[in-house]
């Protein structure tokens, strides 16, 4: 703990805080988007925004994987579980998604359907072996941190000759959502949403390192500080960005130099790369269909690939029309300007897919912040 | 004559404390269950109430107020760091009575058993039972046991049931929260709910942790006696010190707020939570309680719990507040303040 407890230290945070207090302009506002979840759960659950002046607005982004995750995929994920006797294996934040209807994993579980909460990915391939004679099915989820685990069991699983194990395979990917968001009409053209830098993922860029934001950085003109999701990370990141942004700057600027090379981890990228390719184009809760922003996998493991063994159809399911999840996470509405946020969706009875997850910005700011009177200003929402 | 006390004593089996298994027979309401009844459960928590061997207990009555309060402990593993299911099921029904500042008097055990269970377990569990019934002490003076098939159960369920004295003067309830007053912990958070979890997840941690089970009796009599006019007691099992916060301002109709850095909490349980992503404020704990009291009574009731073994670790972790809203907040190490919500739903671990 010593080495995290350091970079939580409410002595230190006052003195940067102390520095973004002098060094933000009083005569503009700053809109700074914290891509990640994790960013927006470290927010959330050290009140960050206390420490910040008011002209300082946080806008939570895309970065929580099964917030992401459109309804059509979880409609398929119901259905592959009901298959008779298929293991499906999920990270837990998956089960409590809510599906069409009112479904969700958890609730298909309590009908009878075998549905395994896992810690790590290769507990999946011990459940493949323990069941020989059963289909053992792997939902993989998530941003380009969790991709090189998926590969590995692939590959293991190659290796061991299993038969009776596949991926279904949703692993998205950080840059192109970026880009899709600056490229959005509403920020873009219209100019509805002041969107002025980002921070940039922590573990993500672990794996990808540096380089890939430098293209958003050159070609919007937004400043990006990549930071650790230590509160203290996320403070020395906003300070740094308001120092870009006074000097009119946009750079890429790495906080997070103590786990994140410019090249990142050239060795995952080499195994993500033998095992995945890009889709064309992956639908997107919020952003829509968002062109190469995904990931499948390759023809040389087609024996692994469960939309292919198990026929998974394309569902396209609108999302509840009071939810407000997609623009929500598009940065253009904040968790209260939503009529359903905290009345019919809690998170004990979810129905946007933000509440679910503690990295969800709906879920963070229920838990953590609602007893927040809106401050002046605050809100993103213009229109 | 002889013939018939011969009959009397002898049965068709001994029973086979080391390799043997529970049966149906053995809640079926023949011999056999008579025998698990008389050489398991009677010959270890043993006393004169519950020799009776009537359908009941019969003891005489209190004047006073008294309270009563049942629970039902079910747990995989059943054995773990720390105790097992028996212990935990009569430190935990003890606990909710002594929670009202009560003098514990009896308890009740009820068995469901699965059908092949060792009963080599059943033996080390019933006496780990009367053991800690037994350092409190509180006689166990009646009982039931049920035998369920195979499948049907998770080799075994206990639930007790317990009552106790309350003394004069003594009136400890929710709702006697009151703005001003302040909220002491006896110590760590997460204990019992750490230990657990990394066993039974199959989480390859080296951990030295053990659960916290433990009867509060003494450290809530000790603070009785310097402190009659306690307001609240409450023991924070399920859902942490964050559910039972919860729960005291929605009852009391008052808001709290809780400084993070007075908390106490070992490292083993705060790096398993950091590895987890879960929040140590909602991990259960077997052997804590919390105390609300005025802002006077305060000093002198930290510095009894300190003193008690139980409460070496003991802190003011907050104090009770004005809010309509009834939320509990919390001053975080930082320097922000954040909501510390209820529960929903289980907590999951973290995906990336």
């Amino acid at each position: 703990m010593k080495y995290i407890d350091a970079f939580r230290d409410g002595t230190l945070a006052r003195k940067i805080a102390h520095n973004i207090a002098v060094e933000a302009d009083p005569r503009r506002e700053y809109s700074l988007m914290e891509f990640c979840g994790g960013h927006t759960h470290a927010i959330s659950r050290y009140g960050i925004v206390d420490l910040l002046p008011d002209n300082i607005h946080m806008i939570h982004g895309p970065g929580c994987p099964v917030c992401v995750l459109p309804m059509g995929k979880l409609e398929n994920m119901i259905q592959l579980a009901q298959t008779p006797g298929l293991i499906l294996c999920s990270y837990g934040d998956m089960l409590r998604v809510p599906a069409a209807g009112g479904n969700s994993l958890l609730k298909i579980k309590a009908q009878g359907c075998d549905i395994r909460m896992i810690y790590s990915s290769a507990d999946v391939l011990k459940i493949a072996q323990l069941n020989p004679q059963r289909q053992v099915v792997f939902l993989a989820i998530g941003f380009e941190t969790t991709t090189p685990p998926t590969a590995v069991i692939i590959k293991q699983a190659q290796a061991l000759g299993l038969t009776n194990f596949t991926v279904f395979c949703n692993h998205v990917l950080t840059p192109s959502a970026i880009s899709h968001i600056l490229q959005s009409p509403e920020i873009r053209q219209l100019g509805l949403v002041q969107l002025d830098g980002f921070i940039g993922p922590a573990h993500v860029s672990t794996v990808i390192g540096s380089e890939p934001y430098r293209y958003f950085a050159e070609e919007f003109q937004k400043p990006v500080v990549i930071a650790g999701f230590e509160p203290l990370d996320v403070m020395q990141a906003i300070l740094m960005l308001i120092r870009q942004l006074n000097a009119g700057r946009a750079d890429v600027e790495n906080e997070f130099t103590r786990a994140v090379l410019p090249d990142g981890n050239l060795k995952a990228q080499l195994l993500v790369a033998e095992v995945f390719e890009l889709r064309r184009s992956f639908e997107w809760r919020g952003l829509g269909l968002v062109p190469y922003s995904a990931l499948r996998i390759k023809s040389g493991f087609a024996d692994f690939d469960a939309e292919q063994r198990f026929d998974i159809p394309v569902l396209s399911i609108a999302d509840n029309k009071a939810c407000e999840c997609g623009a929500i996470l598009r940065g253009v509405k904040h968790p209260r300007d939503c009529k359903i946020f905290g009345t019919a969706c809690t998170p004990e009875n979810p129905i946007g897919s933000c509440m679910v997850s503690s990295e969800g910005a709906c879920a963070a700011y229920y838990r953590y912040g609602r007893f927040r009177e809106p401050r002046p200003g605050n809100t993103v929402t213009k229109n | 004559m002889q013939q018939t006390r011969k009959r009397k004593k002898v049965y068709t089996r001994p029973l086979d404390f080391k390799n043997g298994l529970v049966e149906m027979v053995h809640g079926s309401g023949g011999r056999a269950m008579t025998q698990l009844i008389d050489n398991l459960f009677v010959t270890a928590f043993d006393n004169p109430l519950l020799r009776q061997m009537n359908d009941q207990a019969s003891f005489m009555g209190y004047s006073g107020r008294m309270v009563m309060s049942t629970d039902s402990h079910v747990i995989t593993p059943l054995f773990f760091p720390g105790g097992n299911i028996g212990s935990l099921s009569v430190n935990g029904t003890v606990n909710d009575v002594v929670m009202s500042g009560a003098k514990p008097c009896y308890l009740a055990a009820s068995f469901i058993l699965e059908e092949g269970f060792p009963l080599a377990d059943l033996k080390k569990i019933v006496e780990s039972m009367a053991a800690a019934a037994r350092a409190i002490p509180i006689p166990i003076i009646t009982g039931d046991t049920k035998v369920v098939e195979q499948g049907s159960g998770d080799g075994v369920f206990i639930t007790t049931t317990g009552i106790g004295t309350v003394p004069e003067g003594v009136n400890i309830s929710s709702e006697r929260a009151k703005p001003g007053d302040k909220i002491l912990l006896s110590g760590t958070v997460g204990d019992h709910g750490i230990a657990i979890m990394l066993i039974r997840e199959d989480l390859s941690f080296q951990s030295t942790l053990e659960s916290d089970t433990a009867s509060l009796h003494s450290l809530v009599a000790s603070m009785v006696k310097i402190a009659p006019d306690i307001h609240v007691l409450r023991d924070p099992t399920r859902g942490g010190i964050a559910a039972s916060l919860n729960e005291i301002a929605q009852q009391s109709g008052t808001g709290m707020i809780l400084y993070e850095n007075q908390i106490p909490m070992q490292t083993q349980v705060s790096a398993a939570c950091e590895f987890l992503g879960f929040d140590p404020l909602y991990i259960a704990n077997e052997g804590k309680l919390i105390a609300i009291c005025s802002a006077e009574d305060a000093d002198k009731l930290l510095a009894v719990m300190q003193a008690h073994p139980l409460g070496q670790n003991a802190a003011i972790i907050g104090e009770v507040i004005e809010d309509s809203h009834s939320f509990v907040q919390m001053e975080t190490r930082f320097g922000g303040r954040r909501v510390v919500d209820w529960l929903s739903g289980d907590q999951l671990p973290r995906i990336c």
